[in-house]
Formats: C-alpha cells, sequence, structure tokens
C-alpha cells in the first residue's frame, strides 16, 4: 500500500489538473457527427477550446450556453434549450453532448427535468438528435473524472436496457482519457489481431487522429457510430482500460448484462498479456503477426534494460496515466522517485513509489531532486529545464511538440516504442557513444578528476 | 455592485464608438449585444482581465476558483518578460466542493500569504471567477486584510467571467489599476520625456520592437502598462509626460482617467505599418514638446523617421516582385485591419477581405482611405464559409488567429498567425519587415504544391495522360 498524502498548500501552483467538463467534451468528441456544449460562461468554452486546438492541432467543435450573470442567477434553462436549437440549425450533429460547470452546478439546477421539458417542446428533434447530459462540475475531480462521467452517460442514455443475442465474436472496449488516439487504434488493432470485433467507446482514433477530410465537417469528423453503441449490449465481454471507466463498465452490465473486465492499462509486458489473456478467454485466437510483436517486446526489453537500470524517473500525470508509466518503469527496472497527481483515487495505493502527492507541477518540481528524467505534459516544461532534466511528453496537453496525440505506448508494439524512447533519453544522456552499457559513467570520471586534483 | 461598476466602465466619453452612439444605446453599454447560446465564440471577462494584467511580470497572479479557470488556460499567453518570470506561474486556490458549500474566503486569506512569504513579490493580483462571484466571497475584504498584514500590495480585480466579454475584461483590469494601482509611488527620477504605452502587452517580444526607437530618440517608457512591466512602473505611471494608447478600444478609458486625474494628455496610435509606426513617432514627439521637452526632438524624431522609412522599404523591396498580385485574406479585427493593410498594399498584395469584426467607424474609415470605398469589408465569416472561400482559391493566403488556422490548413492554404499567441512580433519597421518576410516564407514553402497533389488512386491512368485531366500530375512532378 503506497501512502497518498495531500501537498497541503492553498495555492495550487502550476496547475498539472484540467476541469472534468473539459474531458467530457472530449470524450463526446470521439463519438460520431457529435457536438459538445459546456453549460457555463463563455470562457469556460474557450479555455477549453483553445487547449484542446493546441494539443490537437485540430479545430475543435464545442460550444457554450453562454451564461450571464442574470441567466445563472434565473436558471439556465432557456439558454439551454437556444443553444441546443441553434447548434441543431448551424450543424445538424447527431448528438449534442451536454457538460454541467462549476458555474451551473454552484447554483444548483435540474438538468435532467429541463432536458425533458425542451424535448417535450420540440417533437423535431425526436427522431433526429440525441442529447445526452453529464454533470461534470470543475470542483469535483479531473479530466478523467469528466471523461469518465460522459461515458456512462452515453451508455445510460443510448444502449437500450435489456439482454440482447450475443455475438460471438464481439467485444466491447471501453476506454479511458489516458490512452491516446494513436493508442486507441493500436487496441483496436490488437482485438482484430485476435480474430474479434471491437466496439470502441469513445473513439477519438476516428475523430481526433488528425486527417484532412475533404469537406467542412462542423462536428466531432469521425468516431464511435450511434448505432455501434446501441449495439453494445450484444457483446460476449467490455474490456475497461483505466479505473476511471470502471462506472460505465458497470452500468453497461447492468443495463445489458455484458459482463466486464477491468484493466488499469496495457503498457507492459504483463499488462499486455493479461489483456491478451481476457481476449483468449472471450474467443480470441493471437494471429501470427501477434505473436512476433511480443518475440519483438521481449527482445526490446532485453536490449533496453540495460539503460533503465538505476534510473530514478519523476511522474506528475492524472490517476490512470500515472499509474500505467509507474507500473512500467518499475517493470524495467527503474524507480519512481517522485509521483504527483492532481486528484486522490482509490488505485493510487498501487503506485510502485515511496508515496503519490496530490500537488500540482510545483510539487514535481520540488520532489524531482536526484531523478534522472522527468515524465509530464507540456506544462511540466519549464520545471524540468529549471531542474536540468529532460521532460518525456506524456498526457494531456502536449503543445509545444507535435505528435502527443499520435503516440502509442500500449500493446506489445506501442510497449517496445515507449522503451526504445526512453532507453535513448536515458543513453542521450549519460553522454554514451559507444552502446548501452559499455560507456563508463560521467560521475566516475568526475571523481577521478577530483581524486587526481587531490593528490596533486 | 458589479453592475455599478459596469455601467461606470461603460460611460466612456473618450471612446469614439460611445460617442457616436445615442443617449439609449450609449447607456445600454458596449456588451449589450447578449451573447448567443450555442453560437458564441470569445474569451470572457476574467480572461480579458488576466490578458491586460499578467504581463506585470514581477507579480503574483492568483486565480480564486475552481480549476478550470487557470488549470485549463495558464501557460497560454506569449507575452516575454525581459526579468523577473513569476507572472509565468500560475497561482489558484482550485476550489473543491467543501471550500465552495464553506466560502473559500480563508483558503484565499492562505493562499496569498504562501505565495508572498515564499515568493516575495511586489504585489499580488487577486481574480475573481463566476464561482466565487456568486457564492458571496468577499475578496475585497480578504484582500484589503492581506495587504495589511503581509504589507505587500494584494490587488482585488472583479471581473468574473459571466459579466462580459474579454474586451469588457480588459477594461475592468485599467479600472483596477486606477483604483488600486496608479499613483501609489512615485518614481525615483523623472524626465521631460516619459511616456507610458498602455495596451500593449509585449506579445512575442513586439515592445522590443519598438523602445529601441524611442531610445535612440531619448524616450523613456516610464510604465509599459503592462507588457515587460515591473508592478513600480505601473504604480508609478501617473508621473508620465504623454500616454499613448496601443490596442484603443480596451484601455482607452484609462488613458482618459489619467488626463482626468493627473493632467496627462494621451493619443491613440498603433506600431503595426510603417506610416503608422512613423505617425505614432511624430504625435509623440510633438506632445512631449508641447509639454516641455526639448524642441529639437521633433527634428530628431524627423531625421530617423526618414532613415527608418528608407531603410524599411529598402528592405522590402526585393518582396515586391515576388509578392505581387498574391490574395490576402485578413481576418483579425481592431486597429489590424487597417494597419497593416498599407504595408501588404505598398508591397503589391491584393487584399481580397479585411475583416471589420471588432473596428469601430474610424478604423472602417481608414480602411476606405486606404482601399477606396468599394473596399472588402467583411464581417465574421462563419466557418463554414471561410472553408468554402478558400477551399475555392477566393485567396492566396489567410492571415488571422489562431481560431481559424485549421480552416485554411484543411483547404491547404497557406496560413500565418497574426494574433496573441503568434511566435513573431511584427510592430515597428523591422516588424513590418519580419511580417512580409513570413508571407514570402510560408507562401513560398514548397509543401503547397505537394499537398495539392492528387493521390495515386485519384491519378488518371498513364493511358489517359494525354487528357487535360493529366495536368496535375505533370505539373507536381515537375514542382
Amino acid at each position: 500500500m503506497t501512502p497518498v498524502v495531500s501537498s497541503g498548500k492553498a495555492a495550487t501552483t502550476n496547475p498539472l489538473k484540467q476541469s472534468p467538463a473539459l474531458g467530457g467534451a472530449m470524450a463526446f468528441l470521439g463519438i460520431e457527427r457529435s457536438l459538445p456544449l459546456l453549460h457555463g460562461s463563455q470562457g469556460c468554452t474557450a479555455f477549453a477550446l483553445v487547449l484542446m486546438v493546441r494539443h490537437f492541432r485540430e479545430a475543435i467543435p464545442l460550444q457554450t450556453t453562454a451564461m450571464s450573470e442574470i441567466s445563472t442567477i434565473l436558471g439556465g434553462a432557456d439558454n439551454v434549450e437556444a443553444a441546443i436549437g441553434n447548434i441543431y440549425d448551424r450543424a445538424q450533429p447527431r448528438l449534442i453532448g451536454i457538460c454541467s460547470t462549476a458555474l451551473t452546478e454552484t447554483r444548483g439546477e435540474d438538468m435532467a427535468a429541463d432536458l425533458r421539458t425542451i424535448r417535450e417542446r420540440h417533437p423535431e428533434w425526436r427522431d433526429v438528435l440525441d442529447v445526452v447530459f453529464a454533470s461534470t462540475p470543475d470542483y469535483g475531480g479531473s479530466l478523467e473524472e469528466g471523461w469518465g462521467k460522459v461515458v456512462t452517460a452515453v451508455i445510460e442514455a443510448l444502449v437500450p436496457q435489456g439482454e440482447v443475442p450475443r455475438a460471438l465474436r464481439r467485444v466491447n472496449l471501453l476506454v479511458g482519457s489516458h490512452l491516446t488516439p494513436g493508442d486507441v487504434e493500436e487496441l483496436a488493432d490488437f482485438v482484430h489481431g485476435m480474430g474479434l470485433d471491437a466496439v470502441v467507446l469513445p473513439d477519438l482514433s476516428g475523430s481526433l487522429d488528425g486527417h484532412v477530410p475533404d469537406r467542412h465537417i462542423t462536428t466531432s469528423l469521425g468516431g464511435t457510430r450511434l448505432d455501434a453503441i446501441a449495439g453494445m449490449g450484444s457483446a460476449v465481454l467490455t474490456l475497461a482500460v483505466g479505473a476511471q471507466m470502471e462506472g460505465a463498465a458497470e452500468a453497461l452490465q447492468r443495463r445489458t448484462g455484458v459482463p466486464y473486465r477491468m484493466f488499469d492499462h496495457v503498457t507492459g509486458l504483463a499488462a499486455t498479456d493479461a489483456f491478451a489473456s481476457a481476449l483468449i478467454e472471450a474467443g480470441g485466437e493471437p494471429s501470427p503477426r501477434l505473436k512476433r510483436e511480443r518475440s519483438r517486446l521481449l527482445d526490446a526489453m532485453l536490449d533496453g534494460h540495460f539503460a533503465f537500470s538505476g534510473k530514478r524517473c519523476a511522474i506528475a500525470a492524472e490517476p490512470d496515466l500515472l499509474l500505467a508509466l509507474s507500473e512500467f518503469i518499475a517493470a524495467m527496472g527503474a524507480s519512481v522517485g517522485a509521483a504527483i497527481t492532481p486528484v486522490a483515487a482509490p488505485h493510487l495505493s498501487r503506485v510502485p513509489t515511496a508515496s503519490v502527492v496530490i500537488g500540482d507541477i510545483d510539487d514535481l518540481e520540488q520532489g524531482a531532486t536526484g531523478c534522472h528524467l522527468v515524465l509530464s505534459n507540456s506544462h511540466a516544461r519549464e520545471a524540468a529545464s529549471r531542474l536540468g532534466l529532460p521532460l518525456f511528453r506524456v498526457g494531456f496537453p502536449v503543445f509545444d511538440r507535435l505528435g502527443g496525440p499520435q503516440r502509442v505506448s500500449v500493446g506489445y508494439r506501442g510497449t517496445r516504442r515507449l522503451i526504445f524512447d526512453l532507453a535513448n533519453l536515458f543513453l542521450e544522456q549519460a553522454g554514451d557513444t559507444q552502446g548501452a552499457h559499455e560507456a563508463p559513467p560521467a560521475e566516475a570520471a568526475e571523481k577521478h578528476r577530483h581524486a587526481q586534483a587531490q593528490v596533486g | 455592485m458589479l453592475r455599478n461598476k459596469m455601467a461606470d466602465v461603460f460611460n466612456e466619453p473618450g471612446c469614439a464608438t460611445n460617442r457616436a452612439k445615442g443617449e439609449k444605446e450609449r447607456k445600454q453599454g458596449c456588451s449589450a449585444k447578449t451573447l448567443t447560446p450555442g453560437a458564441a465564440a470569445g474569451g470572457c471577462a476574467f480572461d480579458g482581465a488576466k490578458i491586460a494584467l499578467q504581463p506585470i511580470t514581477d507579480a503574483a497572479h492568483l486565480v480564486h476558483g475552481p480549476i478550470a479557470c487557470e488549470g485549463n488556460s495558464w501557460d497560454s499567453r506569449n507575452t516575454a518578460s525581459s526579468g523577473p518570470s513569476l507572472y509565468r506561474t500560475g497561482f489558484t486556490t482550485d476550489l473543491n466542493e467543501l471550500d465552495i458549500i464553506h466560502g473559500g474566503e480563508k483558503k484565499l486569506y492562505r493562499a496569498i500569504k504562501e505565495i508572498v512569504q515564499r515568493h516575495r513579490p511586489p504585489a499580488v493580483f487577486v481574480y475573481l471567477t463566476c464561482v466565487t462571484a456568486l457564492t458571496g466571497d468577499d475578496i475585497d475584504a480578504v484582500c484589503k486584510a492581506a495587504s495589511e498584514r503581509l504589507a505587500t500590495p494584494v490587488i482585488p480585480i472583479s471581473a468574473p467571467g459571466f459579466a462580459g466579454s474579454k474586451n469588457f475584461g480588459n477594461k475592468l483590469a485599467g479600472h483596477a489599476l486606477l483604483d488600486h494601482v496608479i499613483g501609489t509611488v512615485e518614481p525615483e527620477q523623472t524626465t521631460a520625456c516619459d511616456i507610458n504605452v498602455i495596451g500593449e502587452y509585449n506579445v512575442a517580444g513586439e515592445m522590443w520592437q519598438v523602445t529601441p526607437l524611442f531610445a535612440r530618440l531619448g524616450i523613456r517608457v516610464l510604465a509599459p502598462i503592462t507588457g515587460d512591466s515591473r508592478y513600480h512602473q505601473v504604480a508609478a505611471a501617473h508621473r508620465a509626460r504623454v500616454n499613448m494608447v496601443v490596442c484603443s478600444q480596451a484601455m482607452v478609458s484609462l488613458a482618459r482617467a489619467m488626463q482626468e486625474r493627473w493632467g496627462i494628455p494621451f493619443f491613440e496610435g498603433s506600431f503595426y505599418g510603417i506610416g503608422d509606426t512613423s505617425a505614432a513617432l511624430r504625435t509623440l514627439a510633438r506632445m512631449l514638446v508641447e509639454r516641455g521637452a526639448e524642441p529639437s526632438l521633433i527634428e530628431r524624431t524627423e531625421a530617423l523617421i526618414a532613415a527608418e522609412e528608407a531603410r524599411a522599404w529598402a528592405a522590402l523591396a526585393p518582396y515586391r516582385t515576388r509578392l505581387a498580385g498574391k490574395r490576402v485574406l485578413l481576418y483579425t479585427g481592431g486597429v489590424k485591419s487597417w494597419s497593416v493593410l498599407a504595408a501588404l498594399q505598398e508591397i503589391g498584395m491584393t487584399v481580397v477581405g479585411t475583416s471589420v469584426r471588432k473596428s469601430t467607424s474610424e478604423d472602417k474609415q481608414r480602411i476606405k482611405d486606404l482601399m477606396g470605398d468599394d473596399a472588402p469589408m467583411v464581417d465574421q465569416i462563419p466557418a463554414k464559409q471561410m472553408y468554402a472561400m478558400l477551399a475555392r482559391g477566393d485567396a492566396d493566403i489567410l492571415m488571422s488567429g489562431g481560431r481559424t488556422q485549421f480552416v485554411a490548413l484543411k483547404t491547404k492554404t497557406p496560413w500565418l498567425d497574426i494574433n496573441q499567441e503568434r511566435h513573431h512580433g511584427y510592430a515597428g519597421y523591422d516588424g513590418m519587415i519580419a511580417l512580409v518576410r513570413q508571407i514570402d516564407t510560408e507562401l513560398s514553402n514548397p509543401i503547397w504544391a505537394q499537398v495539392r497533389t492528387p493521390s495515386p488512386w485519384d491519378m488518371p491512368l498513364p493511358a489517359r495522360a494525354s487528357t487535360a485531366g493529366a495536368q496535375p500530375a505533370r505539373a507536381a512532378t515537375q514542382g
């Protein structure tokens, strides 16, 4: 049991946390022809929008109910109704996903009742538009929390209640926000490599993978199809990746009876083997290619572990990503010298480190002394540079380097990629020009010089 | 209270737009145009206030609210500092549910205390947000108590997001400076050539493209308000001889109030464009001389202008042949809708449209002066329509802010960032040369021909190569 302690500061300094509403909006973007709507003041949307644009380098469809001081006090139902109407008229989405913010939640609104009234008043939307609401106030949780709540809300709204005949080779894959669009695609390929079909929810690999559509699209650029979501009850098993997805997996089981298996992550040999085992139990059969990929990963571990040995890493990330990276690093023979996360979560007690700090990037900077590498988002770049340490960019947002959303670090293939990337950083740091473990350490040379100087 | 403040801020005789309005319209204020739910874009008042004040580089900026306001927005404003970096640190009380239920005042006080004890800043700015405005946290009282107990100015900024637009937040920030900062410190020394530059935030170091010109004329910037400023500079800004207002709409009320209170005359000018830079320098020199500066300043300024303009035009000349006839869609607003026009026209580019979303009637007149009565002024262009325009090839390059970047790029159209997140400075004579160089670099990049090439599976069969349809393929292999 790793102790989890709070940094205890009143002033969060260089925040590591983004708002749950941002995470919720991002999850909605993984559904086809959807358009997320933040129920708050227009700044709530503007900030979330700009940050996602910087990370994904894509236009992000995201709207606001544009709450003012007065509409907040009087209640926002009129603004919600007007927003739905305006969005529908301008963009014709199939789904409008509403996330509340701290503003509307502090005031307190019965959004479920308001939405029922609004839907009754607009029969013209009945067969053409779904509206899904998730409560995602900024004062509770972080990006992961909002993401998980939205996926749960989508399942509760769009998957019909009741058991249906099972399709033998079909599984559901519920993916957390700690997986990039590149990771999601890799996992879907992995399932296919087992000869199975997967409905992936949400599927950012179809919308925010970075591509050039042949026309202007004002909603999400792709993602999970609505009919596929409605058919999730016909799978033999749900695989949920990330503790943030447990609520969604449970909701799906409650509605359809489809059993689920939880995976904290699918990074590293053990985690990927567990994922593969579950797929084999569900009737999968690994392709020769998949077997080869595992063999390649073993080789990468054999070649790469020298570089990891004795290295200390400082990690600042949301709980699910922190656990994934920490377990991977420990499994390669390096250690986690500092582990920072913005919010508490039960599974943090499994992070392989001395203690987990609930804190911010300032806590990372204070705690990373003696480490060799920092793993965090782009916000940590100045802290890392003050520490004189390389920063390996992970999570959200990554805005000062290209390809963050395309990075793959899951499955056998992705884990191999991650080993190479990190090992190369360690090797570069050691000034190694010979090969993984042949260069004498720089400290030894320094001690030698020092000793010689004292003698002379 | 906020309501009174808003009415007060809207009553702006120094604002051209406001003067042009009737009595009734004026009472409604400038954000009377209510935002449309589901079709609104842009930042909130808190965003605007933060943009205007955060460039005070040695101060701490603390956001009092739940995580979204600072967590989603910090580390995004590209304003440069020549020294202190505390302004880049994101501070927030990051309120959780219990803080909101019990009230956040005590946590706010503890946060201020932590910051003062650890960083010893000359001042702390505390930003109210929607939630803390709604729950009624009295930040004025907390800031007052903290100022006294911690012996550090702690300044409340009451610009919660739901109060209005970004522009309105700029104005509220200006008022806060008047109420709490400017005039609280006397400068160590003054000169007859001290000025303040108001509304310039040193985005991408733009201020530094102009300050060398000032230095050559012996003009001293007493206080930049607020780009690359120090707190004590802003606090002593009331001793300047002349105020120059750069981003006219947002900060003109601050300049007008300073004129009333301390008799500092002001003018609105711009450092975008060669002609405008010269005009600004000329006006500055004249006004400083009127207030007692050495009369020779005027001649020295004219000599500098003549030399700099000649140098700038000489530097731009090589681009004339390369860029003549290229069509630009200028999608910005306010001052920039006309101030870069002249330079683009001078090098022979065709401006196919310039947006006047945030422009005043004076801005629009300037455009007409440059381009004639049939100037292609456009209002807001919806993304869908802009996509169609660019896909059709109506413009060779889009110059705009980050918001429309991907509309241009997805149509495979060259794009240049001219708004606040950009990484190149475009102010002054050197800035205009840099801008034209960037346009040329972007337009002449070899990727454009490549990305427009059809994919192999859309290519006509070789057997049909003699038909007109094969044209793009041949052009591509040559290009």
